[in-house]
């Protein structure tokens, strides 16, 4: 009893637009992992380094005097050349998918600690004009309403290039490369190019990411990436699980499940902060996200199952 | 005037060096002339399909030469063969991608051997062709052009791929036993569109088939091809004129009778 009147539920709403802000930034990352999960078919573990990278070389020009809204596209081709490295390794050099993306992102822990000199480096929102911060969200209603309607407008163009993009021939040998391969070269694509090409893609966009989320928190960190694909399978999973059915319908049936995959990760971060309010410790929470998205994987693997079974015995 | 296809002197040996090698290819000689519609027919492991592959490129042959229309292309990858290729599988699920609109594979296949660019995947134009090439089906799958191909049958989706295969003329059609895996209805119907697009295109045709009386009825050529090997070639009359029965024994004669084993049908 006492557990539950220590509970504060006004605690839990002030936390709660930090958490919406933390989960949409991470759906940027969420949607870069789309590409190569669902996409592509490739399970990419580059993003756990690759996030730190794009926050790294983001703190750091702004640091030395580079305007912060500047350092993103930087930091988007920094990721974008990790993910180069994981794609060549696969496709060149012939080390499968999963291997190849773990040696990139053991590499760029080293890479990101030159990058940052040491493991962590503040970049205080006082000093320099960050695109954003957890301050704009707790600094006063203007602010975080600039800052929300920041995210979605920038959010929403986000969605809309990439639906332009899977549209366009090059997307569509993405998909078709990460559907069935054999189709794909039977059809003169380059099946090994298109893959390199959609890492880096896919890289970029969580390069971007950690570059937003290092201004938001302000400082980038060697250790923000760990276990971050998790974090963007979660919303992923997430998302389709939520609004699978929902988006399929639709006109646009794409731009609403890159929609959905967003919303996951926002979501994702309000049940963690929920969590947390419960006061389940902090350092349990990497078991609990691991367990959730277990979970969420496996439900569609036993569900076919006892279909199958249930087929079988009628 | 060129040839359509060129192979000569072929081989390629499986897993060499290991408990499991495999002469697979061992000297292929063959020469197609433009619009030769070949049936290939053979024991398991003769080397049909083997032929297919190493003409796809699927994997690099050990030595020979595959020449298409004057063109060597015995060093090109196999994405940048498909160019001059248009393939049928055998596997239904193997020609198309599942996850993708019907329009949206029909797209890909039309611009197969192009760069892909920036442009729109599917264009205004691209649909009212493919929805005039579906209704030469008959199958109504132009009215669900935007459905996944994931949710067709089998022998609506070798179809489609039929149809793919020949949007962008391809010098050479490979069909490797692309009925083999649907019922026999559905195999009959797949068979007469192969025939009507052939016919259509005018197109240079091999199809690798098990089933002898198939092999006879279409086209104007008949291959047999035994431990790598082609063996036995007829075309014209000759081969309008053959029965199964002679094909048996063709078959038993170079096999030593061990045919019954075989997946060969007689049908």
């Amino acid at each position: 009893m006492s557990y539950f009147m220590s509970l504060n539920p006004l605690s839990l709403f002030r936390a709660m637009p930090g958490s919406i802000a933390q989960g949409m930034i991470w759906g940027v990352m969420a949607l870069g992992v789309y590409i190569t999960f669902r996409l592509l078919d490739f399970a990419d573990l580059t993003v756990d380094g690759s996030i730190a990278t794009g926050a790294a070389v983001s703190v750091m020009l702004i640091r030395a005097g580079v305007s912060p809204i500047a350092t993103l596209p930087i930091a988007f081709l920094a990721g974008a050349l990790a993910g180069m490295v994981t794609g060549l390794l696969n496709t060149a050099l012939g080390i499968p998918g999963i291997l190849a993306s773990i040696l990139t992102q053991i590499s760029l822990y080293s890479i990101n600690l030159n990058i940052m000199g040491k493991a962590n480096q503040p970049v205080s929102v006082d000093n320099y004009p960050l695109v954003v911060s957890l301050r704009y969200v707790t600094d006063g209603s203007v602010s975080r309403l600039l800052f929300f309607l920041g995210m979605i407008v920038f959010l929403l163009a986000l969605i809309a290039v990439m639906y332009w993009y899977f549209g366009t021939e090059q997307g569509h040998a993405i998909r078709a490369t990460g559907c069935n391969g054999n189709m794909a070269r039977a059809q003169g694509i380059n099946t090994n190019f298109i893959k390199v090409l959609a890492l880096m893609i896919s890289n970029g966009l969580v390069g971007l990411c950690g570059a937003l989320y290092g201004q938001f928190q302000g400082a980038a960190d060697v250790n923000m990436g760990r276990g971050a694909i998790v974090i963007g399978l979660a919303a992923v999973i997430i998302g389709e699980v939520l609004f699978g059915k929902f988006a399929s319908k639709r006109k646009l049936a794409f731009a609403f499940t890159l929609a959905s995959v967003i919303l996951g990760a926002v979501i994702y971060y309000m049940v963690y902060q929920f969590v947390l309010w419960l006061k389940m410790p902090s350092e349990d929470m990497k078991l609990f996200s691991a367990i959730v998205v277990a979970i969420f994987l496996a439900i569609p693997y036993l569900k076919e199952k006892r279909t199958l079974r249930k087929g079988a015995s009628k | 005037m060129a040839y359509a296809l060129e192979i000569q002197d072929v081989h390629k040996v499986f897993n060499r060096g290991t408990i499991n090698e495999k002469v697979a290819l061992n000297g292929v000689n063959l020469n197609l002339n433009p619009g030769d519609f070949v049936t290939i027919i053979g024991g398991n492991g003769a080397g049909k399909s083997t032929t297919l592959n190493a003409i796809a490129g699927v994997w690099p042959i050990d030595s020979g030469k595959i020449i298409i229309d004057g063109t060597d292309i015995t060093n090109l990858p196999e994405h940048k063969r498909a160019k001059y290729l248009g393939r049928v599988f055998q596997d239904p699920m193997t020609g198309t991608a599942a996850t993708m609109d019907i329009e949206e594979n029909m797209a890909i296949a039309l611009r197969r051997g192009e760069k892909r660019t920036l442009r729109w995947g599917v264009s205004r134009e691209d649909r009212e062709l493919f929805r005039e090439k579906l209704q030469t089906l008959g199958l109504g799958l132009e009215d669900r052009m935007t459905s996944k191909v994931g949710l067709l049958s089998g022998g609506q989706r070798q179809a489609i791929t039929l149809l793919m295969a020949a949007l962008k003329q391809p010098k050479l059609l490979l069909l490797d036993e692309h009925t083999a895996a649907l019922d026999p209805k559905t195999a009959a119907k797949v068979l007469e569109i192969s025939d009507k697009i052939i016919a259509e295109n005018q197109l240079t045709a091999m199809m690798v088939t098990h089933n002898m009386k198939d092999a006879i009825v279409h086209g104007n050529r008949l291959i047999m091809m035994h431990e790598g090997k082609v063996i036995y070639d007829v075309a014209g009359e000759e081969k309008k004129n053959l029965q199964v029965k002679d094909l048996l024994a063709k078959f038993e004669e170079v096999s030593g009778g061990e045919f019954a084993n075989d997946r060969m049908m007689l049908a």
